[in-house]
C-alpha cells in the first residue's frame, strides 16, 4: 500500500499547481523509496528509462517544417479554406470544423489549428455570427447565449483533435503505448493501434455532432416561439 | 541497420540546433534546456544510467528555474506556394514509408520503420520547402526553435510521465491498484473488468490531467493481467481504447489546463469552467462507448 504514496504525490503536487516536472520527479523518488530501493538506485532506474523511451520526445524533429510552413502562411491558408463553408448554421459550421480537426489530426497535422490559432480568430467568431443570424427577430433570452457558443467551439477544437490524433501513427500517446507494451514483452506494431482509434473517432463525430444538430433546433424552435 | 539511432540523430540535430539558436538570441535557459536534449539524444546511450538521472534533474532543474521564455510571435507572411500539398509530405512519407520499409528488413529495423518513416519524411518535407518556397536556409530550424519554446518545458513531460511509470512497475504500483480494483470487480466478470479499466483510465486521468500518466498504471493494474492474459483480449484494442476512455478524462478535468482552462481565458469566457461544460456531455456518453467497446473485444 505504501508505494502508492507517489499516486498521492502526483495528485497533491498537481492540485497545488507545482511544476509538473518537479512533480513528476519528486512522486518517482517517493514510490522508488517506499519499493526499498535507495535513492542513486531510483535515480539510476529513472535515467535508464528516460533514455529508453527518448522515442517519445523524438516527434518534435518534425517542427523545423511546421514551422516553416506556419511562417509562410499555412494557417491563413487553412484559414481561406475554412471560410469558404460560411452561410452555414452554427451547428453545422463547428460540425464541418470538427470533422476538418479530426482528419487533419489524424494526418497527424496538430499544430495547424487549435485554441489560439483558428478558435479565437475564425471559428468562435463565425459561430457567434451564424449563431446570431439564427436568433434573429427572436426575443432577447431566446438567443443563443454568445459565451456558450464561444465555449462550444472550442470543445469541438478540442474533441475533434483528441479523437482525431490518434489514428495518426507517430503521435506520442501512440509511441506510449507501444513503450508501455514493450516493457512487458509485448511487441506491437503503431498501426495496430492507430487503427483501433477509428471506432471511437466516428462515435465522438455521431455524438458530438448530434449535439450540435440539437443546438441548432433549439435556436430555430425559440424563434418559432 | 538503420533504426532508432537513425532518429536519434536527426532529432538531436534540430535540438543542438535549436540550443546553438537559443544561445546567439541570448535565451539562455531555453538554450542550456535543448542543449541537455540533444545531449540525451547523442549520447545517451554512453554515460550510464545515473549519467542519465543526473541529465534528467538537470533538465527539470532548468524547467523549475522559470527563466525558459515562451517563443516570440512573428507575423506570418501572406499564404504562397503549395503549402497544404507539402503539408502532407509527412504523414504521407510516414505511411508510405512503414510499408516500404517493412520490405527492406535488413536495411531498416522493421520494428521501428514508422519512425525512421517518419525522420526520413521530416527531412525531405524540409528539403522541399526550402526548393519550393526559396527559404533562407537556417529559417526552418529557427521557425522549429519558435515552436519549440512555445512548448517550453513541456516538451519532456510525456517522456518523464513514461519513466515514471518504469518506477510504477519496479515498485508493483499497478499490483496494489490492481488489487483493490480487482477485489471491487466480480469474479470472472469480463464486463466488471472492461469497466474498471475504462472507468479506473477517465477517474486516474482526471486526477492526473494526463492519460499519458494513467496508462502505465491501469494497463499494469487490470489490462494485461485480467483483459488481456486472464480473458484472452488482443492487447491492442484494449491498449488503444483504454487510452481514449483517458482522453474522455481529459475533456472533464481542469488539471488538462492547457486545453481546458487556456481557452477558456483566451476565449474571455466569465465561467473558467465554461469549456470543461460544454464538453462534459459529449465525452461521458463516448466513456461508454469506449468502455463497452473494450467489453465487446474482449468478451
Amino acid at each position: 500500500m505504501l508505494v502508492l504514496s507517489g499516486v498521492a504525490v502526483i495528485a497533491l503536487g498537481f492540485l497545488l499547481r507545482f511544476n509538473p516536472l518537479l512533480v513528476i520527479i519528486v512522486a518517482a523518488l517517493v514510490t522508488g523509496l517506499a519499493a526499498g530501493l535507495d535513492p542513486l538506485a531510483v535515480l539510476a532506474r529513472f535515467g535508464h528509462a528516460f533514455n529508453q523511451t527518448r522515442y517519445v520526445t523524438a516527434v518534435y524533429l518534425v517542427l523545423p517544417v511546421i514551422g516553416l510552413l506556419e511562417r509562410n502562411g499555412l494557417q491563413e491558408r487553412a484559414r481561406t479554406l475554412v471560410a469558404g463553408l460560411k452561410g452555414l448554421t452554427a451547428g453545422r459550421l463547428l460540425a464541418s470544423y470538427l470533422l476538418f480537426r479530426q482528419i487533419s489530426a489524424a494526418l497527424g497535422l496538430i499544430a495547424i489549428a487549435g485554441p489560439a490559432q483558428t478558435v479565437r480568430p475564425l471559428v468562435a467568431p463565425m459561430a457567434e455570427a451564424a449563431a446570431e443570424r439564427q436568433g434573429e427577430g427572436a426575443d432577447e433570452e431566446a438567443r443563443a447565449d454568445p459565451e456558450q457558443v464561444r465555449a462550444l467551439a472550442a470543445a469541438t477544437d478540442n474533441i475533434g483533435l483528441f479523437f482525431g490524433e490518434d489514428i495518426f501513427i507517430a503521435i506520442g500517446s501512440i509511441l506510449l503505448m507501444k513503450g508501455v507494451l514493450a516493457g512487458y514483452g509485448i511487441v506491437i506494431e503503431p498501426f495496430h493501434l492507430s487503427v483501433w482509434a477509428i471506432p471511437t473517432a466516428i462515435a465522438a463525430f455521431l455524438i458530438h455532432g448530434a449535439r450540435l444538430w440539437l443546438f441548432d433546433r433549439r435556436l430555430v424552435r425559440r424563434r418559432a416561439r | 541497420m538503420i533504426g532508432l539511432n537513425f532518429v536519434y540523430l536527426v532529432a538531436g540535430c534540430f535540438f543542438a540546433a535549436a540550443a546553438v539558436l537559443g544561445f546567439v538570441d541570448r535565451r539562455w535557459a531555453n538554450g542550456a534546456f535543448h542543449a541537455l536534449l540533444a545531449l540525451s539524444f547523442f549520447a545517451g546511450d554512453w554515460i550510464g544510467d545515473v549519467g542519465n538521472g543526473v541529465l534528467v534533474l538537470a533538465l527539470v532543474a532548468v524547467a523549475t528555474s522559470g527563466r525558459m521564455r515562451r517563443g516570440e510571435t512573428v507575423e506570418p507572411a501572406a499564404p504562397r506556394g503549395p503549402l497544404l500539398a507539402l503539408a502532407l509530405v509527412i504523414p504521407v512519407a510516414a505511411l508510405g514509408g512503414t510499408l516500404l520499409f517493412k520490405q527492406l528488413p535488413t536495411v531498416v529495423d522493421p520494428a521501428q520503420a514508422t519512425l525512421v518513416a517518419l525522420a526520413a519524411g521530416a527531412l525531405l518535407a524540409l528539403v522541399l520547402c526550402h526548393l519550393i518556397l526559396k527559404t533562407p536556409p537556417l529559417e526552418g530550424v529557427r521557425a522549429g526553435r519558435r515552436l519549440l519554446d512555445e512548448i517550453g518545458w513541456a516538451a519532456i513531460m510525456p517522456q518523464l510521465l513514461a519513466s515514471l511509470g518504469a518506477i510504477f512497475a519496479v515498485a508493483g504500483v499497478g499490483t496494489v491498484v490492481g488489487g483493490l480494483a480487482g477485489a471491487a470487480i466480480p469474479a470472472g466478470s469480463v464486463f466488471g473488468a472492461a469497466l474498471a479499466y475504462g472507468l479506473g483510465m477517465a477517474l486516474f486521468t482526471i486526477v492526473m490531467g494526463n492519460a499519458f500518466a494513467a496508462f502505465p498504471v491501469m494497463i499494469s493494474a487490470i489490462g494485461l493481467p485480467l483483459l488481456v492474459r486472464g480473458y484472452g483480449g488482443d492487447p491492442a484494442p484494449v491498449a488503444a481504447l483504454g487510452m481514449l476512455a483517458g482522453f474522455c478524462g481529459t475533456l472533464l478535468t481542469p488539471m488538462a489546463a492547457n486545453f481546458n482552462i487556456v481557452p477558456a481565458a483566451l476565449l474571455e469566457l466569465k465561467d473558467r469552467y465554461g469549456v470543461i461544460r460544454a464538453q462534459a456531455a459529449t465525452a461521458v456518453p463516448l466513456l461508454a462507448f469506449n468502455i463497452l467497446l473494450i467489453w465487446w473485444v474482449v468478451r
